[in-house]
């Protein structure tokens, strides 16, 4: 890399930028549905909740506590889920990662993955209650769908990572 | 790496009550989308306005895209149709010569058919296209199966029209936007679809399962039996659909008396839609004073 990093005694960025990049990031995530195929049963992972929880998880501070409810917002717009269940479920997901937060303060890499593959299981089983009647069979094709979003967890982290770094050279 | 301990910020006020303004907010806008939950789970059509908002912007990137795939993906596909022009030919013709023995019979059937129905007085009613749109992106991460298509208010396309693909049904405008258009595909778990099996007429109902195939279940309480192979098309009972569009095919029979089918029309193939009127819409209400 060419440009100097800043150290950690440097000034922040403007609080524009410092906000405008992991929002837009999750928000690009979102708007992957509009990539145009028609799907005959969920195969992509949901990769605005991935990249919300690789920002929450990697870079802690980033994102204000209420973050989760305009992006969420968004992705109800997208998804085809029913408005709010994002709102609500990531809102959910981001008060239990806070209250983690005070409980285990050191944590490694492989904690921050088993809390967002609680998080990420989560919403998608509670997103396919409240969407989808009981019957419908959807259940093999989801569990497929937590595994897949689970391991690109760290992919998803480590974006969060590259893109804050690339930030702090701005 | 320990995470920054931000929830005690120092001795600013300032920051304190930000900090805590925060929490406040995150909390309340959670009650705030389980509301917006309870409301789109009784009332789905409640924010097709915003939904058909984005999508008008979302919609011309998709078609944009869409567009410059099936450009590249053609190329491929025309030296191999060079290639084997010769073999397709000669196949052709005899397929010609088969066909055209069929169609002799098929031309007297339908002779017969003609006068049999004037016979009877039946007036068909004929279903208008609406209009004829690519069905451009989908809920890809979601349980749900909702497609959006290229058309809106703007060219005729109203809620509730059925839409068809060359191979049979696809599915049922939901929400119309000015430009683009949401459908209710027929494999989604919500679609419910009258249908009739073409051999004995045997009534019965096409339901999504969300994995791409439908379940048939019959309308009937007697025990129905559903061979692999038998095939079901819509009734026109409802109102929605008109009659004899095909839906779907039978893989195989299921426990309670329930068939395995696949649709005919295969949405993922990003193939043309085309919407028709509804069969018998909805009459409008009549004006007060006036007896029917």
């Amino acid at each position: 890399m060419s440009a100097p990093l800043k150290g950690a005694y440097d000034d922040e960025p403007a609080i524009g930028w410092r906000k405008a990049v992991p929002a837009a990031t999750i928000m690009l995530g979102s708007l992957i549905t509009i990539w145009p195929m028609v799907a005959s049963f969920p195969f992509l992972p949901p990769f605005g909740l991935l990249l919300l929880l690789g920002w929450r998880l990697a870079r802690p501070g980033v994102l204000s506590i209420w973050a989760p409810l305009p992006l969420g917002f968004f992705d109800d717009l997208l998804s085809g889920q029913p408005m709010g269940s994002a709102v609500l479920l990531w809102q959910l997901c981001f008060i239990g990662i806070d209250l983690i937060d005070q409980r285990l303060v050191f944590r490694d890499f492989w904690q921050d993955w088993l809390i967002a593959a609680g998080s990420i299981a989560f919403c998608l089983i509670a997103g396919r209650l409240v969407a989808t009647p009981l019957g419908a069979h959807v259940d093999t094709v989801l569990l497929l769908q937590i595994m897949v979003s689970v391991m690109l967890f760290p992919l998803a982290a480590r974006l969060a990572v590259w893109l804050d770094r690339r930030r702090a050279v701005e | 790496m320990a995470p920054p301990r931000n929830r005690r910020p120092g001795f600013s006020r300032r920051a304190q009550y930000t900090l805590f303004i925060g929490y406040v907010v995150a909390v309340a806008g959670s009650l705030v989308g389980a509301v917006l939950l309870a409301l789109a789970t009784l009332d789905p059509p409640a924010f097709a306005a915003l939904r058909a908002t984005l999508a008008e912007v979302t919609t011309p990137i998709s078609s944009g895209v869409a567009g410059a795939g099936r450009g590249l993906a053609a190329i491929p596909q025309g030296v191999s149709d060079y290639i084997a022009v010769h073999d397709e030919n000669e196949k052709l013709h005899k397929q010609l010569d088969d066909a055209k023995a069929l169609l002799m019979r098929a031309r007297a059937i339908s002779y017969d058919n003609r006068r049999l129905r004037t016979l009877l007085g039946l007036r068909e009613r004929i279903t208008d296209a609406v209009v004829t749109a690519r069905l451009v992106s989908s809920t890809a991460s979601s349980t749900r199966r909702f497609a959006v298509l290229n058309a809106g208010s703007w060219q005729g396309v109203k809620k509730g029209q059925p839409v068809r693909g060359p191979e049979g049904l696809i599915g049922q405008i939901l929400e119309a936007g000015p430009n683009s258009a949401r459908v209710l595909l027929l494999t989604d778990p919500e679609s419910q679809i009258p249908v009739r099996r073409t051999r004995d007429g045997m009534p019965a109902l096409a339901i999504g399962r969300g994995d791409g195939l439908l379940d048939i279940k019959s309308a009937n309480s007697t025990a129905a039996d559903f061979l692999p192979g038998d095939v079901f098309v819509t009734t026109g009972t409802g109102g929605v659909y008109a009659p004899n569009i095909p839906v779907a095919q039978i893989l195989r029979h299921m426990r309670g008396d329930a068939g395995l089918a696949r649709s005919f029309a295969q949405p993922d193939t990003l193939d043309f839609a085309l919407v028709q009127q509804a069969f018998m819409p909805v009459a409008p209400a009549l004006p007060p004073g006036t007896t029917p």
